[in-house]
């Protein structure tokens, strides 16, 4: 069967249970005690087989960590973190020697992927994507390595880089998000387990999407995402990220640190389907989203487009954001963000523009259900010398329901005369006679709002990669499941 | 095919529906006339499972079943089908999808396999070519944009590829030049047959021109007031509804 036939099976199958990934998988992990200092960065490190820059490049981070105060701009109720009651390594006994072949990868494991939908045998690799599995801490296997190393293509963990192409790893690792950005970014740094590592050499136009399957599966455990994604001149890469942990009782934290490189002429294309645990109906449990992603457009004509479909997590903090240095460079977002019952989001983007002639454009469509809260938030940030520029923002949200909400908070910054700046916004309830037109049609409520709610997200859907649109289609449909009737 | 039997209908404690009785055999075609105001769209509403509308008494009998027991989508499942006055826009989503969703859930409900892409394409391209419509207009986002005329015309592929066996017309004639009216007409006439009948809500007699109905009825502040055949519309067109009312 073909990864994408599989995928949507498995979607197809949900329904029933509200959360599908719901399941952990038994295993025997490796894990340090609870709580955060520098012994468990330097257990991380050496567990890891890092060079001595890493951990100290992790060190320093970890004191930054301490002097930040943690962001408080969002509209969000973020309950106080205990940094010391949550582990931060975790890894399956089994993968401890890291396998080399997928076929000495624990068979619970890869029935753990079969069970998303992920299959990771290359046999059943038919639809042309590459893979790179997270489980808990430690990068799994990636898939079609040989063929994307013919290309001089990189695409492997990022601890493995650290090791393979320490110089690009040393140049560009917090070159986009300073160590010293926020506190979530601080901490990512100090304590992060792994992630995907991408090089696209010049002039090469990456064959397949490149895609990285991140499971939180070890209780009490945080997820500390970092991905490197370099495209150099003249190249092109598309990549895809999905999320999913099991459903626990506690919360648990994720705070992923994403950078991307656009170099002259180069275009990474980044998509994420988000659907982290939400926690229950009341709010218990769900994972803490806080992810910093950031993309710089180094070079001349250069663009980088994010895409995502976030419809997880008990609260989502996160603003994919464009650096526009290189002249005539562009920056895209197209965002669906969707909360149901007592879930948070707070979620837009930043686009600088610093270079002369750069664009940029902003789709975000934010729909709410049951009592949640969905928030944009996005800067604008034209500086002087970047004549010319423009920006096209819409935000559209839709309220489902009389008990959620829904805010804009748009920032817009211009210091020179020449650009061009573009603002729509609107706010919309979901229309009872567009309900009962499509269930006199013979669709039932459920579906009917999927349908409305997917007519709604058309202009972002439409971005992602054929395969997981039809997927993030039906996950909008599910997420969205019980919010009327 | 369908009993109403003393219908009672309020809206917001409003009393719309008086005491209505109405009963549709299969394979006839019944015309429902009447003012603005007396109950009509009401009455298309309240079969079609619209909520708000509040049962304050009566019966509604529909294939051997209470169809007030039945939700709006278990109705249309059922094969009720209301074309409506004013179709409803959905952006984003293509009518060659919405059509292929309808048709599926209908399936569902009853069973059956899924149309595949093929089979469903040909479908929507032979029952299109038979009421004038161009299939580019079919990948247009449902209603959006589409001019009156339009919106009707695909209220009936609609109707025609679902195949109702009970289709109600609520004032389709409503808005249309006289050439959607005959192309919307002929769509109806084409799917008349012994299995399924038809309620033809309407102001004027114009329509009827085009679909004969078997038996026309009249309703006055939410009660039928008269019934007859179709020599009734034109009595109707030439006395006016208060005179027919009155003598009623």
């Amino acid at each position: 069967m073909a990864a994408t036939e599989q995928t949507i099976k498995q979607v197809n199958t949900l329904g029933n249970s509200d959360y599908k990934y719901g399941f952990s998988t038994e295993l025997d992990e490796i894990r340090p005690p609870k709580g955060l200092n520098e012994n468990i960065i330097k257990f991380i490190s050496a567990q890891k087989d890092e060079p001595e820059w890493m951990l100290d490049w992790r060190l320093n981070a970890f004191k930054v960590f301490n002097k930040l105060p943690k962001p408080e701009w969002a509209k969000l109720n973020i309950p106080e973190i205990d940094y010391q009651d949550c582990y931060y390594y975790s890894i399956p006994k089994s993968l401890k020697d890291k396998p080399k072949s997928l076929d000495e990868i624990d068979p619970e494991i890869i029935k753990t992927y079969e069970k998303l939908g992920i299959p990771l045998k290359e046999q059943k690799m038919l639809s042309g994507i590459a893979v790179d599995a997270v489980f808990d801490s430690v990068s799994v296997a990636t898939t079609y390595k040989k063929q994307l190393s013919d290309l001089g293509i990189v695409f492997c963990s990022i601890s493995e880089a650290v090791k393979t192409h320490p110089d690009l790893v040393k140049k560009y690792l917090g070159s986009v998000i300073p160590v010293s950005d926020h506190s979530f970014a601080a901490l990512n740094s100090a304590v992060f387990t792994d992630g995907s590592f991408i090089y696209i050499p010049e002039g090469v136009r990456c064959p397949v999407e490149l895609s990285t399957y991140f499971r939180i599966n070890a209780m009490n455990t945080g997820q500390f995402e970092r991905t490197l994604i370099i495209a150099d001149k003249d190249s092109y890469v598309s990549y895809l990220e999905g999320c999913t942990a099991p459903m626990r009782d506690e919360n648990q934290l994720h705070a992923a640190n994403v950078e991307l490189v656009a170099l002259d002429n180069a275009e990474i294309k980044y998509s994420t389907v988000q659907n982290w645990y939400p926690g229950d109906k009341e709010g218990k449990g769900g994972i803490y989203n806080f992810v910093t992603k950031r993309g710089a457009c180094r070079g001349k004509n250069s663009k980088i487009s994010w895409t995502q479909v976030e419809t997880g997590s008990a609260i989502t903090w996160k603003y994919p954001s464009c650096i526009l240095q290189g002249d005539n460079s562009k920056g895209e977002f197209y965002s669906v963000a969707i909360t149901n019952n007592m879930q948070q989001a707070d979620t837009g983007t930043k686009m600088i523009h610093i270079g002369k002639n750069t664009s940029s454009k902003i789709i975000s469509k934010g729909i709410s259900a049951g009592k949640a809260n969905n928030t944009y938030r996005g800067l604008v940030n034209i500086l002087s010398k970047a004549k010319n520029a423009r920006n096209f923002t819409q935000c559209d949200s839709l309220l489902i329901g009389n008990k959620c909400g829904a805010h804009t908070v748009p920032y817009i910054e211009s210091s020179n005369s020449d650009s061009m700046v573009e603002h729509e916004a609107t706010t919309s309830k979901i229309n009872e006679d567009q309900l009962f037109y499509c269930q006199q049609r013979g669709l039932n409520s459920e579906d009917a709002v999927g349908l409305i709610v997917n007519g709604f997200c058309k202009e972002v859907l439409q971005h992602l990669p054929m395969e997981f649109a039809v997927e993030a289609q039906k996950l909008v449909a599910i997420s969205l499941e019980g919010s009327v009737g | 095919m369908l009993e109403i039997k003393n219908l009672h209908v309020s809206i917001e404690e409003k009393k719309i529906i008086k005491g209505l009785n109405l009963s549709i055999n299969k394979g006839e075609v019944h015309a429902l006339m009447g003012p603005n105001g007396s109950g009509k769209s009401t009455l298309s509403y309240v079969l079609s499972g619209k909520d708000k509308y509040e049962i304050d008494d009566g019966t509604i009998e529909y294939n051997e079943k209470n169809l007030l027991d039945l939700d709006v989508d278990e109705r249309a499942n059922e094969g009720l089908f209301l074309a409506f006055q004013y179709p409803m826009e959905i952006p984003g989503v293509q009518t060659s999808f919405f059509l292929k969703t309808a048709i599926n859930s209908k399936r569902k409900y009853l069973g059956q396999s899924e149309m595949d892409a093929l089979e469903f394409a040909k479908l929507m391209k032979l029952k299109a070519e038979e009421l004038n419509i161009n299939t580019e207009m079919l990948k247009r986002d449902l209603n959006v944009n589409y001019s009156g005329g339009e919106k009707k015309k695909q209220e009936i592929l609609q109707m025609s590829m679902l195949s109702p066996k009970m289709a109600i017309l609520d004032e389709t004639d409503s808005g249309l030049d006289i050439d959607a009216l005959r192309i919307v007409s002929e769509g109806v006439n084409k799917l008349r047959s012994n299995e399924n009948s038809f309620l033809v809500i309407t102001h004027y007699q114009r329509l009827l021109n085009y679909i004969k109905p078997d038996f026309v009825h009249i309703i006055a502040d939410g009660r039928i007031v008269k019934s007859g055949d179709y020599s009734l519309a034109l009595e109707l067109e030439e006395k006016g509804y208060e005179e027919i009312s009155k003598s009623a």
